[in-house]
């Protein structure tokens, strides 16, 4: 028999060759190089999570400014704040259900109470992790996190706008917690296009409904608008990225414009982008009506993450059907 | 016949007299502290006071500006012993005295933990227990990262040592061969609930941390020369490719007899006559 020194199939690939596989992860250490490269003193860090949100390329182009941490994220968080005392820049990522639940203490403590300037990068978010179940999920964090006082919490569509978020946050002097996919998602944006903290990106203006969605709800929100736009209807949409600060002024505008207002999260409807909406729209009094749309205060169930999107009609044809249903 | 080796590290009789007597400024200050808050932890304080006289009236390089990039760091594990902190700041001119004296009034800065949002001269925020060493381990990065040469002392409680973040903190000091990272256990044997040891026992202590890589010495945490040769010698050894850890053997309650043997006082307070009866013992004793 022949003893192969690698797999002969161009399909076989190991984890260390994930951006190769998926160049949707380079963005993160894009955005940190080009920081490096402006001359502002980045440190970046993960724990033992490099070559799953690509910050590889930055540990092999910067080793000097690289910090493995090994299995150990509230060690990362803490030794992260610790870092932003001397007058560096920590960008520290992993799995956004370790972020948003295992660390929340080690970032409210010695994060957002000590108001250092710490970038968290909450990757593989919502049930973009599929079959590996609830441990990997994280349907919890925006809720954990927004109600962190003086953290901002940004939820990313794409690569491309949290290359361009990154590197907005060389000028943002708050600790920051980045929300993102898991670098498979289809692009929307460009990386040129500019990221602005606190200011919702207006994709398309509706009066039957507006849909304010966030991260990887974007992107088929806004595909379902214009296939129902193309058809003579009335959809609006808002990513609205910054989930906080919200950006109060573009909710209202589009209660005030549209019947209905639809929350579109991939995140339990309980304390996520639409219970923000709903707080804003209830002490406004608006008279829109409100649905929100996500994961409906449950554990998710096992399956690949596309089979998930679409069981959970987070998908562009799952968001359309919920869309019709609301403007018949 | 040779000449004695001269011992460069060992403080001198006055340096001993002068921080032997702020250790006790430390201690009566607490209680006059706490006489205004009304509640407080005096005996995590008094295990402490020589710990916090030998670091801020010799071993740390401290700077008029509390923010000054090279000035040694010192962080709390046990951040409820800031109450002990506190006098030595206002002390060095980081806070004014009326502010000490307002010690958690409404909108003071201090309070039972130390800010450092707050109060200048705080080098890291605490209050939950196990975080500070990872904070430390920060600071050391960042300062090696920029060329920098001070040094980051931490002080941790011995109950903290329970703490999970803790060891993976000093995993990776030692990882990263963090020889500017100085931690210092008080290790005074009692928390809430009763002895350590009985509690959730974490001997062998010294084996331990010997044992995640770093370089270990168990001092009287009391003798206030033994301890300042030590600190002295630990920041010294800069050609030492590991991460330090001087484990202090201490009293809680150390200073006031009965609160010694009785574990209840990790918290409590003291009626003015109280009060006075435990300064007078104080400043009876040469400890």
């Amino acid at each position: 028999m022949t003893i192969y020194t690698r797999p002969q199939s161009p399909n076989s690939w190991h984890y260390r060759e994930l951006n190769q596989k998926n160049p949707g992860l380079d963005h993160l250490s894009n955005g940190l190089i080009s920081l490096v490269e402006a001359g502002h003193p980045v440190v970046a860090g993960s724990a033992d999570l490099q070559y799953s949100n690509g910050l590889n390329r930055f540990a092999q182009r910067y080793p000097d400014r690289y910090v493995g941490f090994g299995i150990s994220e509230q060690n990362m968080v803490s030794a992260a704040a610790g870092i932003a005392t001397t007058g560096m820049m920590p960008y520290v990522a992993t799995f956004a259900s370790f972020l948003g639940l295992l660390t929340c203490e080690q970032i409210r403590m010695d994060v957002a109470y000590c108001a250092l300037p710490v970038r968290l990068i909450g990757h593989h978010t919502g049930i973009s992790m599929g079959f590996y179940g609830t441990s990997h999920h994280a349907t919890e964090d925006i809720g954990t996190m927004r109600s962190i006082a003086d953290l901002t919490v940004v939820s990313t569509a794409d690569g491309p706008q949290l290359e361009a978020a990154i590197r907005a946050s060389a000028d943002h002097d708050r600790p920051i917690y980045f929300r993102t996919g898991r670098g498979r998602e289809p692009d929307l944006y460009d990386p040129s296009q500019p990221f602005v903290f606190g200011k919702a990106i207006e994709h398309a203006r509706g009066e039957e409904v507006t849909v304010i969605a966030c991260g990887l709800s974007v992107h088929p929100a806004v595909q379902s608008a214009r296939r129902l736009n193309g058809e003579g209807r009335s959809v609006g949409v808002l990513d609205m990225a910054t989930v906080k600060p919200l950006d109060r002024d573009a909710i209202l505008e589009a209660a005030s414009r549209s019947k209905v207002i639809l929350t579109i999260e991939e995140h339990n409807i309980l304390g996520g982008l639409g219970a923000a909406v709903a707080e804003v729209l209830a002490e406004e009094g608006s008279p829109a009506r409100l649905v929100r749309h996500g994961i409906r205060d449950e554990y998710a169930l096992i399956a690949p993450p596309t089979h998930l999107y679409a069981h959970y009609r987070l998908d562009e044809a799952g968001i359309e059907s919920v869309i019709r249903e609301i403007i018949g | 016949m040779t000449a004695p080796i001269r011992n460069d590290f060992r403080p001198s009789e006055a340096e001993i007299a002068y921080l032997r007597d702020r250790a006790q400024f430390v201690r009566l200050e607490t209680i006059r502290l706490i006489e205004i808050a009304k509640v407080g932890h005096y005996t995590s304080v008094f295990s402490a006071a020589e710990i916090f006289s030998a670091l801020y009236y010799d071993v740390m390089r401290l700077e008029a500006d509390p923010k000054h990039p090279d000035r040694d760091r010192f962080l709390m594990g046990k951040g409820h012993a800031a109450v002990g902190l506190f006098p030595i700041l206002a002390e060095k001119g980081y806070l004014p005295v009326e502010v000490l004296n307002g010690y958690t009034r409404l909108g003071n800065p201090l309070g039972d933990h130390p800010d450092m949002r707050k109060v200048p001269g705080v080098d890291f925020s605490s209050g939950s227990i196990g975080h500070a060493l990872s904070n430390g381990v920060g600071m050391a990065l960042g300062g090696r990262m920029q060329g920098r040469d001070f040094i980051t002392f931490v002080m941790l409680g011995d109950g903290e040592m329970q703490e999970g973040q803790v060891w993976e903190a000093a995993i990776s000091a030692a990882h990263h061969k963090l020889n500017r990272l100085i931690a210092i256990v008080d290790r005074n044997g009692f928390q809430l609930d009763g002895a350590v040891d009985d509690v959730m026992g974490i001997e062998p202590l010294d084996e331990k941390w010997r044992a995640f890589g770093w370089e270990v010495h168990v001092v009287d945490g009391h003798d206030i020369g033994g301890l300042t040769e030590a600190l002295r010698r630990a920041k010294a050894d800069v050609s030492r490719k590991r991460p330090c850890c001087i484990i202090a053997r201490t009293v809680k309650g150390k200073g006031v007899s009965y609160m010694e043997t009785e574990p209840g006082w990790h918290l409590g307070y003291l009626d003015p006559s109280d009060a006075e009866a435990a300064r007078r013992e104080i400043l009876s004793k040469v400890i």
